[in-house]
């Protein structure tokens, strides 16, 4: 019924634009004068019409299920309405699944027929209500509108504002969708936190949350302390880091300082080509091609390397991030005035010398934002290490061990069926909350400093 | 002004100096990919004076400029030919390393340059650089030195390993000033070092290098004429890539005897 109310919305204001338009230019011609152009009436009576309209559309589209759900609740019998929250859920799906026509387990008592029909009769109701007023308060607003047009109407004044309006809309839209994941993660990760202590899961040294799968099972509160993952995280973000910043940021000097135009027309977007690489495929060349490699150099010096070791998946990571700190850092570095190279030149500095004095120092707020921003990538990766790192969590930093991070345990915690209400499920969602802080910590930081390298050139 | 006008051109007036020569220049030709911007340049730096570089802009003032310390080697499009000496060695036959060349032929440069480092730091970079100094005192010593010689000492001492950069406009073109004295050059080019200062900072500048011309050949570019006709001695001016007319200022400002030397002066062209 909706794309019908919304194809008729559109064909009115349509025509309620060139409408307007055309009375607007009645009024130029009569007058001799229009404040703005004959369009911005077109749009301004046009927009009072669909405003308002809309607005209806949105708040049934917010309210409506939730209102009919509780009306609904209303008529069902008491012995019904006493049930526990969790088996009403029930019976009220089996109530709308019959109501649109499927078979429900219980769609043999009466009460749950007669509901679904009463549910439906309340869904038609809203929706008629809904779809006659949005046009007639539309059309209301409309008129109310349209009396206003005058010679002397700032009608362009109006579409400035709302064009404001619209676009301020859409960066709010941004925070809140941020906002919501953030408070979702935090309600559930406080869940967790009735359960097991903040600091036991923050500072405790042992994980197994594979314990409480069923409940009274002996130890069934499991353990839930994180450091193992978080050291796990951090190691491989460290190998990572330590492969990809020396080469990116030689990448980067030479690309920005040496290379010649034409070398550089090939290697940028190679490197661009890199980073737009889906991390499944580094996941398949860590499983399949660097660790068994990293483990024959292993036998060969001695050494038994876990073919899930930390230095493998770290160092197919630290590839992946190449690019991002090149290109980061190139941008960087060419954005250093070109007038310093040639202050240095002139003193008579060598280029090498140029470059580690003058422009490194420059450009290291920049690169160090840069390697931030990196880590951060490298810290909630999730695909590569789900496929090539360890999944026990085992609290070691030897590079050559498995280890596990907090993603990968994300991920197999909430993978299968699980109880969502069990502390190993609601663990994901802390696990979760936490990356997402230290994550946002860091790219707040990286922001500030690569910010604050710009404005010194601005 | 056709190009027909050129052929065989030149120079008028006299391009040597009465003053010992420190820099000459023969046959300079300058081309950026198959533009020339330069044609058959002839001209002497002398010491102990201020030679300014006159004309409108694009007709390769500074192009000639950075010809005098190589700097043009940085941009790959550009070649130059013909002979530069710097007193007895020719700069682009390879007889001087091009490091040695601009430790004696100082820039400093139109927008003011200091690196984002302490005003110490930025003075102390080309006497390292060199390894003029063997010692932290001396370095200092020669820091404070420039920074006197450039007229900011007294501006700066109590606030030497601050940022460069928090100085104001005229403090960062007499600290990039310092920076270039800090090597001890024999020659300071100068390209528009005014054009991005307030008049009280250019006078500033202006009287400091009535002081420096005393001990260094200085070749300054300018669109001022006023300011040509205060700080130097001689003049050149440059028109379309030619160096059409050099001689004493007085002698260029006030009895100009080319044409386009005449129309410049008077402001017909701009
Ligand atoms: N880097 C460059 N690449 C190509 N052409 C250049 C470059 N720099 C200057 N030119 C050209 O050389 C000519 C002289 O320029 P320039 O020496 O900067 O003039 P001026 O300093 O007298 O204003 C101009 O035509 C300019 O377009
Ligand atoms: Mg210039």
């Amino acid at each position: 019924m909706f794309s019908y109310l919304f194809v008729i919305l559109m064909v009115f204001a349509i025509f309620i634009y060139f409408y307007a338009k055309k009375y607007s230019i009645t009024i130029r011609n009569q007058s001799g004068y229009l404040h703005s152009l004959p369009q911005y009436y077109g749009f301004y009576a046009s927009l009072w019409f669909l405003i308002p309209s809309l607005i209806i559309i949105s708040l049934y589209l917010i309210f409506a299920e939730s209102f009919i759900t509780s009306t609904l609740i209303n008529t069902l019998p008491n012995d019904i309405k006493t049930l526990s929250s969790a088996e009403l859920n029930l019976v009220l799906n089996d109530i709308k699944n019959l109501a649109v026509g499927n078979i429900a387990n219980s769609s043999s008592f009466t009460e749950i027929t007669e509901a679904a029909n009463f549910y439906n009769k309340q869904n038609q109701l809203i929706d008629k209500v809904v779809f006659y007023s949005s046009l007639i308060i539309g059309l209301l607003t409309f008129t109310y509108a349209f009396k206003t047009i005058s010679s002397s109407y700032r009608a362009r004044n109006f579409i400035e504002s709302a064009i404001h309006v619209l676009l301020f809309g859409s960066a709010l839209i941004a925070i809140f969708v941020t906002a919501g994941i953030l408070l979702s993660v935090l309600f559930e990760a406080l869940r967790f936190f009735e359960v097991i202590s903040f600091s036991d899961f923050l500072f405790g040294l042992s994980w197994s949350p594979q314990m409480a799968i069923r409940e009274g099972q002996i130890g069934s509160s499991g353990l839930f302390g994180a450091v193992p993952l978080f050291a796990g995280t951090i190691l491989i973000s460290l190998i990572a880091l330590l492969l990809a910043v020396p080469i990116g940021l030689l990448t980067a000097i030479y690309l920005s300082e040496y290379a010649d135009i034409k070398v550089r027309a090939i290697i940028k977007p190679i490197l661009e080509i890199l980073s737009g690489i889906p991390t499944v495929v580094y996941g398949f060349f860590a499983v399949v091609t660097v660790a068994p490699f990293i483990r024959n150099i292993g036998s060969m010096l001695g050494l038994d390397i876990a073919s899930e070791s930390a230095l493998g998946v770290g160092l197919v990571m630290g590839i992946m991030i190449i690019p991002l700190i090149s290109s980061l850092s190139d941008d960087v570095i060419s954005s250093v005035p070109q007038s310093m190279r040639e202050g240095s030149y002139g003193l008579g500095a060598t280029k090498s010398e140029t470059i580690k004095k003058v422009i490194l120092p420059a450009a290291l707020p920049g690169i160090i934002g840069g390697i931030l921003l990196a880590a951060s990538r490298a810290i909630g990766e999730t695909m590569i290490v789900v496929m090539a790192a360890g999944l026990s969590a085992k609290l070691s930093f030897n590079p050559i061990e498995a280890v596990t991070t907090v993603t990968v345990q994300i991920v197999t915690l909430l993978t299968g069926d699980q109880e969502f209400d069990s502390p190993k499920t609601l663990a994901a969602f802390a696990l979760g909350l936490t990356l997402f802080v230290f994550t946002l910590f860091l790219n707040f930081i990286a922001l500030k400093i690569v910010r604050k390298y710009r404005e010194q050139y601005e | 002004m056709s190009n027909n006008e050129f052929n065989n051109f030149k120079t008028v007036g006299n391009t040597k100096t009465s003053n010992e020569v420190v820099m000459s220049v023969e046959n300079c030709n300058v081309f950026y990919g198959d533009n020339q911007a330069l044609n058959n340049i002839n001209i002497d730096v002398g010491r102990s004076e201020v030679l300014a570089l006159i004309g409108p802009s694009g007709c390769g003032k500074s192009t000639f400029l950075r010809c005098l310390n190589r700097l043009n080697d940085t941009i790959d499009s550009c070649k130059v030919t013909g002979k530069i000496h710097l007193e007895e060695e020719d700069i682009y036959s390879g007889e001087i390393d091009v490091v040695m060349l601009r430790a004696r032929v100082g820039m400093v440069f139109q927008k003011p340059n200091p690196f984002p480092k302490s005003i110490y730091e930025n003075v102390a970079y080309g006497p390292k650089i060199h390894g003029i100094t063997t010692s932290k005192q001396e370095l200092d010593e020669l820091v404070e030195v420039s920074l006197e010689k450039a007229g900011l000492l007294d501006e700066v001492k109590d606030r030497i390993h601050t940022p460069g950069t928090s100085l104001s406009g005229g403090q960062q073109q007499r600290l990039c000033i310092a920076r270039a004295i800090a090597i001890k050059p024999d020659v300071i080019l100068m390209d528009e070092p005014c054009s991005a200062l307030d008049p009280i900072a250019t006078e500033k500048i202006e009287d400091l290098i009535n002081e420096l011309k005393e001990n260094y050949a200085i070749v300054m570019v300018t669109h001022s004429m006023s300011q040509a006709a205060r700080v130097s001695q001689r003049a050149a001016y440059f028109h379309l890539g030619h160096l059409v007319e050099v001689g004493d200022t007085k002698k260029i400002f006030n009895n100009p005897e080319h044409e386009l030397t005449k129309n410049y002066i008077s402001g017909r062209t701009g």
